[in-house]
C-alpha cells in the first residue's frame, strides 16, 4: 500500500489507443507545480469524501516544458463508471481556475486500475466516512477468490455480513455489522 | 467471424451492449432492491466495456463511425452478438441461467484477451475480466441458491438452464484466425459450468441442438424489437445529449 501522490507513480504504460507514452516530463515549473495540486484537489463525485489523486485515478500531471501545455491522465475505476465525465469537467474547472484552460485530459485503461492505489489517507478517509475500505488485492487468475472478512466502519467489530455484493455505486458493496446492526458500504477490492 | 480484427472486436462489443440493455430492462423489475440494484451494476459494466470496444472497432474499421453510431446507427443484420444475449429475459431463473452462462465465458474470454498481440485488447481484456469474475460469482451463487433451493425453485432453474443450453454453443464456435479463438475457452467454460450446475444439483443438458448465426448478423426476431426500443432516441434525435 504506497501512500505516495499520483505525480510520483509511473506514468500509464499504454495509451488509449494502445500506443506506448513517450517518457514523462516532469514538473519543474511553478506552474506546473500548480496544475498538479489543482488537478489533484478534485473530490470523487460519488465518494465526496476523497480526492481523485487518493482514489488512484489520478495518474499524471504533465506540463510540457515548450508550450506549458497541461495534460492530466486518469483511469475509471470501473469500465462503466458513470462519474468520469463529471470527473473529467471538474478537472478541466479546476485546471482552469489554476490558469491553465487548454488542459488536456487522457483517459488510459492500461495498467487497470486497482483497488490497491487507494492511498492510506484515502483509506482512512473512506473508514471515517463509514465506508470499509478494501483489503489488498491478490493477483487474479481465473475465478477469483474474494476475501470476506471485513470490518465495521462504526464499531470495527469483525462480525459482518454482506447484503449485496453490488451497491449504490459500481465499485461499492452493501454489507451489515452483526454487532450493532448498522448497514455500510463496502469498497469492492478490485 | 472471419478472423478480422474488426469483426472480432464488433462481436465482443455487441455481445455487451445487447446483454446490457437486456439486464437493464430488470431495473425496477428485480424481486428485491439488492438484486435490483445488482443487475443494474452489472449492466452497467457490460455497457462501460461495450463503449471501449466499440471505439476501438470504430477506430479499427477507419470509416468515420464512433461508438455510436455503431451502437444506434446499425440495423439487426449488422449487429455480432451471440444469440444467447438477446433471448427475452424470461423469469430470474432464465436470466441468472445467461448471466451465468455468458460470465463463464467472458471470463476466460477477457483473460486470454489480456496476453493477445493486440494491445487495445489486452488493456480492455485487463480491465473487464476483473468486473467479469464479480458477474460469475452473482450469477453462480443464484445458480445454486434456485438449483439447490426449494422443489419449485429447483424445477425452474432447471428448465431455464435446458432452456439457454443450446444457445451457449454458438459462443464456441472455432475461428483460428482471431486474436482469441473462441474455440480454446471451451474447456474453461466447460470446467466452471460443470462444478457450479453439480454443487446446485441441476443436471447439464445433452448438447444436440445449437443454434447459430448471430456471429454474421443472422437473428432471433427478438433483436429488432431489442434495437428499436435502444435506438429510438437517438434516431428521432441525431447528436442527443445530455
Amino acid at each position: 500500500m504506497s501512500a505516495r501522490s499520483a505525480a510520483q507513480r509511473s506514468p500509464a504504460a499504454a495509451n488509449e489507443d494502445g500506443s506506448v507514452s513517450a517518457p514523462s516530463r516532469s514538473i519543474t515549473t511553478q506552474a506546473g507545480t500548480d496544475a498538479r495540486t489543482a488537478a489533484a484537489s478534485v473530490v470523487d463525485p460519488e465518494i465526496r469524501v476523497i480526492t481523485i489523486d487518493e482514489l488512484g485515478i489520478l495518474r499524471a500531471v504533465e506540463e510540457d516544458p515548450a508550450t506549458g501545455r497541461v495534460t492530466v491522465t486518469i483511469t475509471p475505476t470501473y469500465t462503466g463508471c458513470p462519474a468520469m465525465d463529471v470527473i473529467r469537467a471538474d478537472i478541466r474547472r479546476a485546471l482552469a481556475v489554476a490558469g491553465h484552460p487548454e488542459a488536456e485530459i487522457r483517459t488510459v485503461f492500461s495498467p487497470p486500475w486497482s483497488t490497491d492505489w487507494i492511498s492510506a489517507e484515502g483509506r482512512a478517509k473512506l473508514a471515517a466516512a463509514g465506508i470499509a475500505p478494501p483489503a489488498p488485492v491478490t493477483p487474479a487468475a481465473g475465478v477469483v477468490a474474494l476475501t470476506l472478512a471485513v470490518r465495521c466502519p462504526q464499531c470495527g467489530s469483525p462480525e459482518t455480513e454482506q447484503v449485496s455484493r453490488f451497491g449504490s455505486t459500481a465499485c461499492k458493496a452493501l454489507w451489515r455489522c452483526r454487532s450493532c446492526s448498522e448497514p455500510f458500504d463496502h469498497l469492492k477490492a478490485l | 467471424m472471419s478472423g478480422k480484427p474488426f469483426d472480432f472486436t464488433v462481436a465482443l462489443a455487441d455481445d455487451a451492449l445487447i446483454a446490457a440493455q437486456r439486464l437493464a430492462e430488470w431495473t425496477t423489475r428485480a424481486p428485491e432492491m439488492e438484486e435490483d440494484i445488482a443487475l443494474a451494476n452489472i449492466a452497467l459494466d457490460q455497457l462501460g466495456a461495450a463503449r471501449l470496444l466499440l471505439s476501438y472497432a470504430g477506430e479499427l474499421e477507419g470509416a468515420g463511425r464512433d461508438e455510436d453510431a455503431l451502437a444506434y446507427l446499425r440495423d439487426d443484420r449488422e449487429f455480432r452478438n451471440a444469440l444467447l444475449v438477446e433471448l427475452p429475459n424470461g423469469d430470474f431463473a432464465v436470466t441468472m441461467a445467461k448471466l451465468f452462462f455468458l460470465a463463464a465465458y467472458q471470463l476466460p474470454l477477457y483473460t486470454a484477451l489480456v496476453d493477445c498481440a493486440d494491445e487495445r485488447l489486452a488493456a480492455i481484456g485487463a480491465k473487464a475480466r476483473k468486473e467479469s469474475a464479480y458477474h460469475l460469482d452473482h450469477g453462480a451463487l443464484w445458480v445454486k441458491r434456485l438449483g439447490d433451493g426449494t422443489e419449485e425453485s429447483h424445477r425452474r432453474m432447471q428448465a431455464a438452464v435446458d432452456q439457454v443450453w443450446p444457445y451457449t454453443h454458438e459462443l464456441f464456435v472455432a475461428d483460428p484466425a482471431a486474436p482469441v479463438d473462441p474455440a480454446t475457452l471451451r474447456p474453461a467454460f466447460d470446467e466452471t459450468v460443470g462444478v457450479v450446475l453439480a454443487e446446485a444439483t441441476l443436471t447439464r443438458p445433452e448438447s444436440r441442438w445449437a443454434p447459430g448465426g448471430g456471429r454474421t448478423g443472422v437473428h432471433t426476431e427478438h433483436l429488432a424489437y431489442l434495437l428499436a426500443e435502444m435506438q429510438v432516441l437517438h434516431r428521432a434525435h441525431p447528436g442527443a445529449t445530455w
